[in-house]
């Protein structure tokens, strides 16, 4: 091999000219592509692309997958495939070489933007692969960077293509390209408004570059597609205009203080300044006095008058052009955006109530269990969260046994329930049970053993975050188009959700124990007096509302993170829920979480730079709300109410 | 009684104060580990004092210094950021330490601060930060931004050609201060200021569909959008997991990260987020010989082989390793001669360079930016020469005249217009 | 007379207790950092003195305390902060040439203040921050005026029991997501730091120490005194019986709601002003300390130290929190079990947590309970039961009918 390499370089260097294999391609460059760069790569992409080497595309696409590598011996580009122990070896030709380990060679690594470069040269040999894998990439190739030259291989290939779905995928891609790129202005606006009111992201982004403008001053009217002129004051503010002159050198800068002051620093005699003495100068307005003098004696710059300055911008007139010359296409790409903006909006509408109803059912689910410890029993259970946590952490806890996703879900789920079932019977039996006369105790009570629980979870699982993983089924997300999309994880916890509401409806509603429950609730003494057992149904029902609380921390734990503070996160944001919703009625948690959620999507809507305000506002308003409706939004009336 | 009981209590308590004298004064060098051990910052942190602990155990085998051993006081400020205040004055009062490692949020740091400057102490500072800061106590061992966000950015700008920012942080002042200096360095740069889109979440945010779907509506205007994210800890965990959800793929989008290590990916399983990009000084994947003698070390340390290192632990080995070095050179543990014997510092890094110690106390550090691999480690794509870190950012008017050289100028706010020390004790 | 004696005998114990600290700080045998942390206590002990007014002897369980507490002490770190500044932007533009106009000046203080994260104009919030009687009143003033406001929408539309706890939470939660924002103009998450550095002091740490020591000592001690004033006359009695049926109050003619808001208004402002004495000790304010975990720490404490008790109050306070302070100093020695050691680092939270659960169940009196337990029956309490039921339990009032 080294022999023949140094055959190799002795050709390359006699005859430079004549078309080169990769293999004399790649050890010319081996440096630019040790360290690749996009900046300088583009040569050694363009002549492997150019070579007509039969390796060229196969070696383009291992150097892509950074399967390429630099044997360290000889220093010779190989292929690599990677095997259970190593690799096996082909040298440039495609000849197998054999294996080699991680030690042996040194595997290129092209970052992400070389790796573009080399999938848009990798085009023109797979635009019509027999792959169908490999034409997918061609095409999210073109897609991504979309340049006038791929227009005629896209139409070639259009006309071979089988496959139904990359034939539609093609001719979109085709129209998207001509419209932007086509030399007939007519096939462009028929490329436009063929589209209609299309969601596509990527119509968007093909139309938005035909309508960039850029603003000028010019004292008439520019030649070139003027998309509108501008009035100072209205349309761009008089600094705005003054700016754009200095910008475009019809202006001079402004005196700024900066340069003020250093011009009268540089004209200090004898602690004066243009007949002000510098102790003087200790005010603004002094200043200024002191330029002005200077000025009159034509030792400084003139400084513009503020008067002077909007002279200057009267003088001219302001346009927005189009960088787009052609006036059809322009008026025919925003006339489409308008159209599809319309509906863009109304979708956004559609993806925040999604969302919103997402963050609801969250929400929800979390409070679910509080709704039944704290709504329907009164215990202000500060644990709530840590029952979270500690369900999240069951989850955990079972994939380290159960490596397959879906199953230790099934698992996790119930095993969960049972855990933190078993732990707010334990807890209600020794801590709770006896603290009933002192409700607000109990929040201190249950405060304790939160904190306690939260320092053993770290003790136990360290402070760092555990990985929970939901099973494959569940990646990913359910798009309607472009805009509106949730993913199926949100719609898993939305559907737990639903199922615990239904759950809960029907034990309360339809079950022996939901009648001792409520009986139990509404007046202990009488239903003890029926031959109901107070202390087994509040054990239950304490039991309950935990173990739910475990099941919703393996949900919230799939979609976030698993840590001890993970509960923390919750538990304020739960109290509230059943707060608002009204204490003691299931359907008021449930208002309750669709209140707090949409809400707080929709001030996040209004002020997207800054998700913490939007919970601030949301919190405020929470706190309004209560004063207006302390029972909260679904009052129970009568005794139950607590008056 | 009562009176009785009182007085008992408050001598009781009054005896805590007096100083432990567990060891004969002046056998030892002690050090202070002031890293949270408890409350939220413990995820980061304690991974830190573990790292200290490791790197004191090993100089002690090695003979200990100056002859004597050292000894490590590990206090835990509990993420409470007046404690950090109290523990430091208890370490350099009470316990009388030679030097302080820790501290990982910049409010810590800034709790800490008045008070190693009155007391004249010294604080070795790990962790990646925001800059605009020089004291003449502390080194900064973490990255300056011109030493991670900035080259970060040029890669987004040269290597993607990326044409549209979004800058995604938790709403802290290390992601409003860097995003600040990469906003008027990209519009240097020549990208408009409507194609910087900013968004700041609280700490440990999980609802971050809204988010992921303006972003990815950013690109509707045909430019090619790339993001920076500052966001902080955990809160990483939900914001992945949403983009994987998302089908948000590296090479439609690219995430780059700057406080995402080898730490919070072992939180998520990282096959959907494949190549997306992290900046840093130092990755464990990293190939060299010091990198592999450190980690066989943390490993057998930890005694956990599937415990990762990070870039703050390298930040520690290195001050650390220069501080024993300086400390040597110097022949005592006293603070003014140990500092000045530290600036011009070499030490090897474990990324194939050296790091120098500069007189604005800030070390010279390559930039590092890997990919992300489905196995929760990073692909390097690219390193740089070391970087000078930069107290005063240049790219903001206001800080661009300040300069930072406790060598010559004596001053860590240096104005170079007027010429004068704007103040020699830090802001805080 | 009892209240008088007991009075008289914490009075002497603080005293005492403050000539030992004193002289001990003078001698070097109480390190400056544990003055501090003592000086903290003693604001901690009346920020809780404060709590056992509205929740042992009022019945209201607020939950948001120690927001007014972290208020008082932005309100005076707005001042600490704004005129260490100015000293330091007046001395570095002394040097630059020409005289400062009032605007560079309050530039160079934005711009030093705000770093690069803030604007170079200082926030309206800042309006008063120049002047120390200004931003003392507003100490008072605007936890005052907010407690005002908040308890009068909060008791007029009858929030009660567990509602009220859960109000005052998110009272407290939304005022830190505000002061978190870094366009609060209160420096977001930093905060404001370097507090103990009194502007125009010399003086080093170790006196500046004592002096807030001695301040918060007489703070505690007025505190005490009128505080204890307040519970033994007849308004004392008032607010005992609105804690234990409020309802019957109220139909002998007395104006529950005036009552209410007086108590909760008074205790903002005594916690205000402890804050305002605690944060210059503390150095640095940012928004973690109005977390609700802050505020039910201190429901912690005084149910810990014994509520409906004053001195339980205060007892509690400094238990749990000098305890805390010594087991994060790494101080505790680790208990080796053979098998495992416990490392106190990482189990005193446990414990602190479980002896919450212990205090609860079996000793419901706190620890003053041990008092009255040593003191013996010897003067019956004709005050009213010691400990009133909490109300605003569906349970409760179920149970009792």
């Amino acid at each position: 091999m080294r022999t023949l390499l140094i055959c190799l370089f002795a050709l390359l260097s006699v005859t430079p000219l004549r078309a080169q294999t990769v293999a004399e391609i790649l050890s010319a460059n081996a440096g630019l592509i040790e360290k690749s760069s996009r900046q300088t790569i583009a040569p050694v992409i363009d002549a492997l692309a150019a070579s007509g080497d039969p390796m060229a595309a196969e070696v383009l696409a291992a150097w892509q997958e950074k399967a390429l590598a630099i044997r360290k011996g000889d220093g010779a580009f190989v292929l690599l495939k990677t095997t259970s122990d190593g690799y096996e070896v082909r040298d440039l030709t495609g000849a197998t070489l054999g294996t080699a380990t991680k030690t042996d060679v040194t595997e290129l690594k092209p970052n992400a933007g070389v790796r573009a470069m080399i999938a848009t040269a990798l085009v023109q040999f797979t635009l019509s692969d027999p792959d169908i894998s490999k034409r997918q990439a061609a095409l999210d190739s073109i897609a991504k960077d979309p340049k006038p030259e791929a227009l005629l291989p896209l139409r070639a290939a259009i006309k071979l293509e089988k496959a139904p779905t990359i034939l539609a995928q093609k001719q979109r891609l085709e129209q998207l390209l001509t419209l932007r790129f086509d030399a007939d202005p007519a096939a462009r606006v028929a490329a436009i408004t063929g589209f209609g009111a299309d969601l596509g992201l990527d119509l968007r982004a093909a139309l938005n570059p035909l309508v960039v403008t850029k603003r000028l001053a010019a004292s008439s009217p520019p030649d070139g597609n003027i998309a509108r002129a501008l009035q100072p004051g209205r349309d761009l503010s008089q600094t705005e205009a003054y700016d754009l002159l200095v910008a475009a050198g019809l202006a001079l800068p402004r005196l700024t203080i900066e340069a003020e002051r250093a011009a009268l620093l540089a004209n200090l005699t004898d602690g004066m300044v243009g007949g002000v003495a510098l102790a003087d100068l200790a005010s603004q307005a002094a200043r200024d006095r002191a330029y002005t003098a200077l000025e009159a004696e034509g030792r400084v710059p003139q400084a513009m008058t503020d008067a002077e300055a909007k002279a200057a911008v009267n003088d001219f007139q302001f346009y927005d052009v189009y960088v787009e010359p052609d006036a059809a296409v322009t008026s025919a790409a925003s006339a489409a955006l308008t159209s599809i903006g319309y509906r863009v909006d109304f979708m956004q509408a559609a993806d925040l109530a999604l969302d919103g109803l997402s963050l609801a059912s969250i929400y929800f689910l979390a409070a679910i269990g509080l709704a039944i410890t704290f709504g329907v029993m009164g215990v202000i259970n500060m644990a709530h969260g840590e029952f979270i946590t500690l369900g999240a952490y069951t989850g955990y806890v079972v994939q380290q046994w159960v490596p397959n996703y879906t199953a230790s879900i099934l698992i996790a789920l119930p095993l969960a329930f049972a855990v933190t079932f078993a732990a707010g019977v334990a807890m209600e039996r020794l801590v709770i049970r006896h603290l009933y006369k002192r409700p607000l105790e109990t929040l201190l009570a249950t405060f304790g053993i939160s904190i306690a629980l939260q320092q053993i979870f770290k003790n136990i699982f360290g402070t760092q975050a555990r990985p929970l993983t939901s099973p494959a089924w569940l990646d990913g997300a359910l798009s309607f188009n472009d805009v509106v999309s949730i993913s199926y994880i949100r719609i898993a916890i939305f559907v737990l959700a639903l199922v615990f509401l239904g759950f809960f409806l029907w034990l309360m509603k339809r079950t022996r124990l939901g009648l001792e429950v409520r009986a139990v609730t509404q007046n202990p003494g009488m239903a003890a007096s029926m031959g109901i057992n107070p202390d087994r149904i509040n054990m239950l029902t304490f039991g309950l509302g935990s173990g739910i609380a475990g099941i919703a921390g393996v949900a919230i734990g799939l979609f976030a993170k698993v840590t001890s503070e993970l509960g923390t996160d919750y538990i304020v944001q739960s109290f509230m829920t059943v707060v608002v919703g009204g204490v003691g009625n299931i359907w008021g948690t449930l208002a309750g979480a669709t209140m707090i959620g949409g809400l707080q999507k929709m001030i996040e809507f209004l002020n997207p730079s800054n998700t913490l305000a939007a919970q601030t506002y949301m919190i405020l308003f929470i706190i309004l709300f209560i004063q207006f409706r302390p029972r909260g939004i679904i009052a129970l009336r009568g005794r139950a109410a607590g008056d | 009684m009562k009176l009785t009981r009182r007085a008992l209590l408050a001598s009781g308590i009054a005896s805590l104060a007096v100083p432990r004298i567990a060891f004969a004064a002046g056998e030892t060098i002690k050090i202070g580990v002031l890293h949270s051990l408890s409350g939220t910052m413990a995820i980061s942190e304690t991974t830190l004092k573990d790292t200290m602990l490791m790197l004191i155990e090993a100089q002690n085998a090695k003979g200990g210094l100056l002859g004597k051993q050292i000894e490590a006081v590990v206090v835990d400020p509990a993420s409470d950021w007046p404690l950090f205040a109290e523990k430091a004055r208890e370490l350099l009062t009470v316990d009388k330490v030679d030097v302080m490692f820790g501290c990982w949020t910049s409010v810590s740091r800034k709790s800490v601060l008045p008070v190693i400057e009155e007391l004249n102490g010294l604080l070795f500072y790990p962790v990646q930060y925001e800059g605009e800061e020089s004291s003449k106590n502390v080194f900064y061992t973490g990255a300056a931004p011109n030493q991670q966000a900035i080259p970060a950015v040029d890669y987004y700008l040269n290597e993607l050609g990326i044409q549209k920012f979004a800058l995604l942080g938790t709403d802290y002042v290390y992601p409003r201060t860097t995003n600040n200096i990469l906003e008027a360095y990209l519009i240097s740069k020549g990208i408009a200021k409507e194609d910087i889109f900013v968004n700041y979440t609280p700490f440990g945010h999980s609802d971050w569909s809204k988010i992921v779907s303006d972003v990815v509506a950013l690109g509707a205007d045909g430019k090619k959008v790339g993001v920076i994210s500052t966001i902080n800890g955990d809160a990483n965990i939900g914001f992945y997991k949403e983009l994987a959800a998302a089908g948000v793929t590296a090479d439609k989008l690219p995430v780059c990260a700057f406080s995402v290590g080898e730490e919070e990916l072992s939180g998520l399983d990282t096959s959907n987020l494949v190549g997306h990009l992290a900046a840093w000084n130092y990755f464990m994947s990293a190939d060299t010989p010091e990198n592999k003698a450190f980690i066989d070390q943390w490993h057998a340390f930890i005694k956990d082989e599937k415990r990762v290192t990070n870039d703050p632990m390298e930040a520690h080995y290195i001050g650390f390793n220069m501080w024993v070095n300086a400390v040597t050179a110097a022949g005592t543990t006293d603070v003014d001669a140990v500092s000045d014997a530290m600036i011009g510092q070499k030490f090897p890094n474990l990324t194939g360079t050296v790091a120098e110690m500069l007189p604005n106390h800030h070390l010279t550090k390559p930039v590092l930016i890997g990919e992300i691999r489905a196995d929760g480690q990073f692909d390097i794509i690219s390193q740089t020469e070391p970087v000078a870190g930069d107290a005063w950012t240049d790219f903001l008017p206001e800080s661009a005249v300040l300069e930072s050289d406790w060598k010559d100028l004596k001053c860590g706010m240096y104005n170079k217009e007027t010429k004068t020390c704007v103040q020699l004790t830090s802001n805080y | 007379m009892r209240n008088q004696k007991s009075r008289l005998i914490f009075v002497l114990v603080l005293a005492l207790f403050t000539i030992l600290v004193t002289i001990g700080a003078q001698n070097g045998l109480v390190s400056t950092s544990f003055v501090k942390t003592l000086g903290k206590t003693l604001c901690l002990c009346i920020a809780a003195l404060a709590m056992d007014l509205i929740w042992g002897y009022a019945g209201i369980l607020s939950l948001g305390h120690m927001a007014f507490f972290a208020l008082g002490g932005y309100m005076i770190g707005m001042w600490l902060m704004y005129a260490r500044t100015e000293e330091i932007v007046v001395a570095s533009l002394a040097n630059a040439g020409l005289p400062a106009t009032p605007e560079e000046i309050s530039q160079g203080i934005a711009s030093q203040i705000f770093g690069v994260v803030g604007a170079s104009d200082l926030p309206m919030i800042w309006g008063f921050a120049h002047s120390l009687p200004l931003q003392l009143m507003l100490v008072v003033l605007l936890p005052g005026l907010l407690a005002l406001a908040f308890g009068w929408l909060a008791f007029r539309a009858r929030v009660t029991g567990v509602y009220l706890s859960i109000l005052t939470q998110a009272m407290t939660l939304a005022l830190a997501l505000y002061l978190f924002q870094n366009d609060s103009g209160l420096r977001g998450n930093n905060g404001l730091s370097g507090l103990q550095n009194l502007p125009g002091v010399t003086a080093g740490q170790q006196e500046v120490s004592l002096w807030f020591f001695w301040a918060a000592a007489a703070a505690l001690c007025i505190t005490y005194i009128g505080l204890s004033a307040i519970v033994s006359g007849k308004f004392g009695s008032v607010i005992r019986a609105i804690r234990d049926d409020e309802a019957r109050v109220r139909f002998l003619g007395y104006s529950v709601e005036a009552y209410k808001l007086f108590v909760f208004t008074l205790t903002s402002v005594i916690v205000a002003l402890a804050g305002a004495l605690y944060y210059p000790q503390a150095g640095i304010i940012n928004p973690a300390e109005l977390a609700p975990i802050a505020s039910i720490y201190l429901a912690v404490w005084v149910a810990i130290g014994g509520r409906g008790k004053l001195y339980g109050a205060v007892i509690g306070a400094a238990v749990v929190s000098l305890l805390s302070s010594w087991f994060t100093g790494g101080r505790a020695p680790s208990i080796p079990l053979g098998f495992a050691t416990i490392d106190w680092v990482n189990w005193w939270q446990v414990l602190l947590g479980l002896s919450f659960v212990c205090v609860t169940l079996f000793a419901p009196k706190g620890i003053s309970g041990i008092f009255d337990w040593v003191a013996g029956a010897a003067s019956p309490d004709r005050k009213g039961a010691p400990l009133g039921r909490d109300d605003g339990s569906l349970q409760e009032q179920e149970a009792l009918k």
